[in-house]
C-alpha cells in the first residue's frame, strides 16, 4: 500500500505553468505518478503537459478529483497556498518551497487546526525534496531512479542525505515502500513522529530509517514514540556531529540553540530509546541489513 | 540577521519598552560631544558590535566626565573586539553607544524566543538576570520563568501580570513589565523576530524598570516583506567570506580545519563533515552549492573554499536529484584551469547523470581523484592531505 502516495493518488501540482513546476510535473508524470492538473491563478482553462490548469485549488478538487498537492509557490505566496490547498479539501500536500518565514508556517499550522481531524489536511515540509513511493508515483524534486521498491520507510529531514540512504540501501538489495521528507525548516507540517505513526500502521513496510539533523526537538520526540508504540524496528542517523554550537548550517532549522540539540545528545536519545543508530553517514545501509537479519533470525 | 544594541533600543523604544537616553558616536570627538549633550555626570560607553560578552571583553565602561568618554572611545574605534561569542579574530567597532548610566537596584533576565516544541513564541524570564541565558539555565535554572503565547490571542494583559509577580515585582513596576512585555511581543511579531533579548532588563532604585541592554535577531527569509529591517544590515560585521559566498546563492560557514568541502544539499553537507571527522581529518568549512549549480557556480564554490587559506586539499561530493553531476564535473574542470589549483581534489558523483559526470572527470587528463561512495571519498581526502613537515 505505502503511505501517503501510490499509482491511484490524484494528484495536482500548485505552480504547475512555471518553470520549475512544469520540469519537476514532467518528470514525476514520465514515471507514472497520476498527475490531474495543476492550479496557476489566473491561467483557469490552459493546459500543461496535457493536464488542465485551473484558476483555484477548489476547482481542481471538484473537477478533476485532486487529493493530493505539489506546492511551487515562491516563498512569499506559499504559506497562503497551502492554506489554500487544506480548504479546497487536499488530503496531503508537500511543500517544496525553501525560504518560507517562520511566522507564516505558525500561521498556516493554526489555520489546519480550524478542521476537524477527518478533514484535516497533512503537510509535508516545506523546504523538503517530497514524496516517493518506488514503482508507484512521487511528488516531489527527488531522481526516482535511485529508489527501489521494497519494504522500508524512510523518512529525513535533508533530501540528498536521503537520497545517500536509498542508494546505499539499493546496493545492498534492500527496497523501499516509501521516503518522505519532512523538510529542513524550524517550524514543518509533519514531524518525524508523525511520519513513523504511518510506518507503523502501514502492513507494507517493515522497518523505518529515520534520518535527523541538529536542532529542534523533533528527533527526541520520534524516539520517545518509537519506544512506547511501536513493534517495528527503526534505524537512524543523524548528521552534525562536527558542526559547531549556535551556527546555522544551511537548513534554517539546522542550528544547536538548547540543551538536547546536538548530534550527540540525539544520539544517546535515541540509542537509549532503543533505535540502532548507524556511526556514520556511509553505513546507513549496512546498519539497515544489520537490524534486518537480526529480526529475521529472532 | 543581527543587528546592533542601540538599534534594538531605538526598535523597541518605538513599541513602548523604557531604555535609557543615549546617542550615537562615530568618532571619538563625537561621542564625548554625546556625553555632554546628554547631560549629567555618569556615562556608560558601549562598543556597538554583534556579539554579546562586551562587558567582560572590555567593551564597555562607566565614566565620570566626558574627557574620560572620549578617551575610552578612541580605543574603541577600529578595535576588532574579541568577546567569548565571536571567533579569534574578534569583531570590528565602528559605531559606539553613549548613555546616561542608570542607578541598578536590581536586573531581570527578559527574551522571547521561537519554542520549536509548542511552535509558537515563547517568554523566557528570571528574576536574576546580567548574566548570559546559557549561564543562567546552568547556574540558577530554578529562576526561569517560561510562558507560551498563544498566537490566536496574543499576549493578554493578565498573563503579562502573571509573569510580572511570579517575578517578583510590585507596585508600579507590575503596570510597566505588562507594557515592555507586550512590547516586546509586538515587536517581535510584527516585525518578523526570531529573538529579543533584554539583559539586564533592570529596576533602579526610584522603582522604575529600563531596558538596559537590548538584542533583537530577525527571519532573513521575511525580509522582503521587512525593507526597514533589511536596512540596518551590517556586512562589517559579518565573515567577509560568508556573505560573499550567500550573494552568490551559496551557503557557507567557515570552520577551523583543512578539508575543504563542496556539496548539495545541508544534511548531506554535515553528513560530509562528520565521514571526514572520523576518517581522521577536520572539514575547513561547511558549503551547500544548492540546487541546479551551473558550472559557474561550481567555480563560484572553488573560489570561496580557496579564500580559506588554511584548506590544503578540497572534497567535492555531490548527490544530484535537480543538480546534473555532468555540470558539477564541468565545473569541476573549468575551476581547475580557471583557479589554478595546485592542492588535491577528490571528487564523488552520484545521482542525475553519474556516468557523464564520471567520463568527464576521468576524461579530463586532471589529476583528479575520484571516488565511488562518501567513505571512500572521505578518506581519500584525508590520505590526500600533504605531510606537513615537523
Amino acid at each position: 500500500m505505502a503511505i501517503l502516495i501510490t499509482e491511484k493518488t490524484r494528484v495536482i501540482v500548485q505552480g504547475m505553468s512555471g518553470r520549475i513546476g512544469s520540469f519537476h510535473a514532467a518528470d514525476m508524470i514520465k514515471y507514472g505518478t497520476n498527475v490531474v492538473g495543476g492550479v496557476t491563478p489566473g491561467k483557469g482553462g490552459e493546459s500543461v503537459l496535457d493536464r488542465p490548469l485551473f484558476n483555484t485549488v477548489r476547482e481542481a478538487v471538484e473537477q478533476v478529483g485532486a487529493e493530493a498537492s505539489l506546492i511551487f509557490v515562491p516563498p512569499p505566496f506559499a504559506a497562503d497556498a497551502i492554506m489554500e490547498a487544506a480548504d479546497a479539501g487536499i488530503r496531503t500536500a508537500v511543500c517544496v518551497t525553501d525560504g518560507i518565514p517562520s511566522q507564516d508556517m505558525m500561521r498556516v499550522k493554526r489555520f489546519l487546526r480550524r478542521y476537524p481531524a477527518e478533514r484535516k489536511m497533512r503537510v509535508i515540509g516545506p523546504n523538503c525534496a517530497g514524496i516517493i513511493s518506488p514503482g508507484k508515483g512521487f511528488m516531489g524534486i527527488m531522481p526516482p531512479h535511485i529508489y527501489m521498491p521494497g519494504r522500508i520507510g524512510i523518512v529525513g529531514r535533508s533530501g540528498t542525505l536521503g537520497y545517500e540512504a536509498a542508494a546505499q540501501m539499493k546496493a545492498l538489495g534492500i527496497g523501499v515502500s516509501t521516503s518522505v521528507g519532512i523538510g529542513g525548516d524550524p517550524i514543518n507540517g509533519s514531524s518525524f513522529r508523525d511520519i513513523l505513526e504511518l510506518f507503523e500502521a502501514d502492513p507494507d513496510t517493515d522497518a523505518v530509517m529515520m534520518i535527523g539533523e541538529i536542532g529542534g526537538p523533533q528527533e527526541a520526540e520520534a524516539a520517545a514514540y518509537a519506544r512506547d508504540h511501536m513493534k517495528k524496528p527503526v534505524v537512524a542517523y543523524i548528521a552534525g556531529l562536527s558542526a559547531p554550537k549556535g551556527r546555522k548550517m544551511g537548513h534554517a532549522g539546522a542550528i544547536v540553540s538548547a540543551f538536547g540539540e546536538s548530534a550527540q545528545e540525539k544520539v544517546e536519545i535515541l540509542s537509549a530509546a532503543g533505535i540502532t543508530v548507524a556511526p556514520n553517514p556511509s553505513s546507513m545501509g549496512e546498519t539497515m541489513a544489520m537490524v534486518l537479519a537480526q529480526r529475521k533470525a529472532a | 540577521m543581527d543587528i546592533h544594541e542601540y538599534q534594538a533600543k531605538e526598535i523597541l523604544a518605538r513599541f513602548g519598552v523604557p531604555v535609557p537616553r543615549g546617542g550615537l558616536a562615530y568618532s571619538p570627538e563625537q561621542a564625548g560631544y554625546r556625553a555632554r549633550e546628554l547631560g549629567g555626570n555618569a556615562w556608560v560607553v558601549k562598543a556597538q558590535i554583534h556579539s554579546g560578552g562586551r562587558g567582560a571583553a572590555g567593551g564597555v565602561k562607566l565614566c565620570k566626565t566626558p574627557e574620560e568618554v572620549q578617551a575610552f572611545a578612541s580605543t574603541l574605534f577600529g578595535k576588532q573586539l574579541v568577546t567569548k561569542q565571536t571567533d579569534a579574530n574578534g569583531k570590528g567597532v565602528y559605531r559606539v553607544w553613549v548613555e546616561g548610566a542608570s542607578d541598578i537596584a536590581q536586573e531581570l533576565y527578559l527574551g522571547f524566543v521561537l519554542d520549536r516544541k509548542s511552535e509558537r513564541i515563547m517568554i523566557v524570564a528570571s528574576a536574576h538576570g546580567g548574566m548570559e541565558i546559557e549561564d543562567l539555565a546552568d547556574k540558577d535554572p530554578d529562576s526561569l520563568r517560561r510562558m507560551i503565547i498563544d498566537p490566536a490571542a496574543g499576549l493578554s494583559e493578565f498573563q503579562a501580570r502573571e509573569l510580572a509577580f511570579q517575578l517578583g515585582l510590585r507596585g508600579g513596576q507590575v503596570a510597566q513589565m505588562v507594557t515592555t512585555l507586550r512590547a516586546c511581543y509586538r515587536a517581535y511579531r510584527d516585525l518578523d523576530a526570531v529573538m529579543v533579548e533584554i539583559n539586564p532588563l533592570v529596576v533602579t532604585h526610584s522603582g522604575d524598570l529600563v531596558a538596559l541592554d537590548a538584542k533583537m535577531s530577525f527571519d532573513t527569509n521575511a525580509l522582503f516583506r521587512q525593507s526597514q529591517i533589511a536596512e540596518l544590515r551590517d556586512r562589517s560585521q559579518e565573515d567577509p567570506r560568508e556573505s560573499t559566498a550567500g550573494d552568490h546563492g551559496l551557503s557557507y560557514v567557515g570552520l577551523d580545519g583543512d578539508i575543504g568541502c563542496i556539496i548539495n544539499g545541508a544534511g548531506l553537507a554535515m553528513a560530509t563533515m562528520d565521514m571526514i571527522k572520523l576518517a581522521g581529518g577536520e572539514p575547513a568549512n561547511f558549503l551547500d552549492i544548492g540546487g541546479g549549480a551551473s558550472p559557474e557556480r561550481v567555480v563560484r564554490a572553488f573560489r570561496t573554499v580557496l579564500a580559506d587559506g588554511n584548506v590544503s586539499v578540497i572534497l567535492v561530493n555531490i548527490f544530484a536529484g535537480i543538480n546534473r553531476c555532468d555540470w558539477v564535473a564541468q565545473g569541476v574542470v573549468q575551476a581547475y584551469k580557471e583557479v589554478g589549483l595546485t592542492i588535491p581534489v577528490v571528487v564523488r558523483l552520484a545521482g542525475t547523470n553519474v556516468e557523464e559526470g564520471k567520463a568527464i572527470i576521468d576524461g579530463s587528463g586532471l589529476p583528479l581523484i575520484s571516488a565511488d561512495s562518501l567513505a571512500e571519498a572521505a578518506a581519500a581526502a584525508v590520505a590526500a592531505r600533504p605531510r606537513i613537515a615537523a
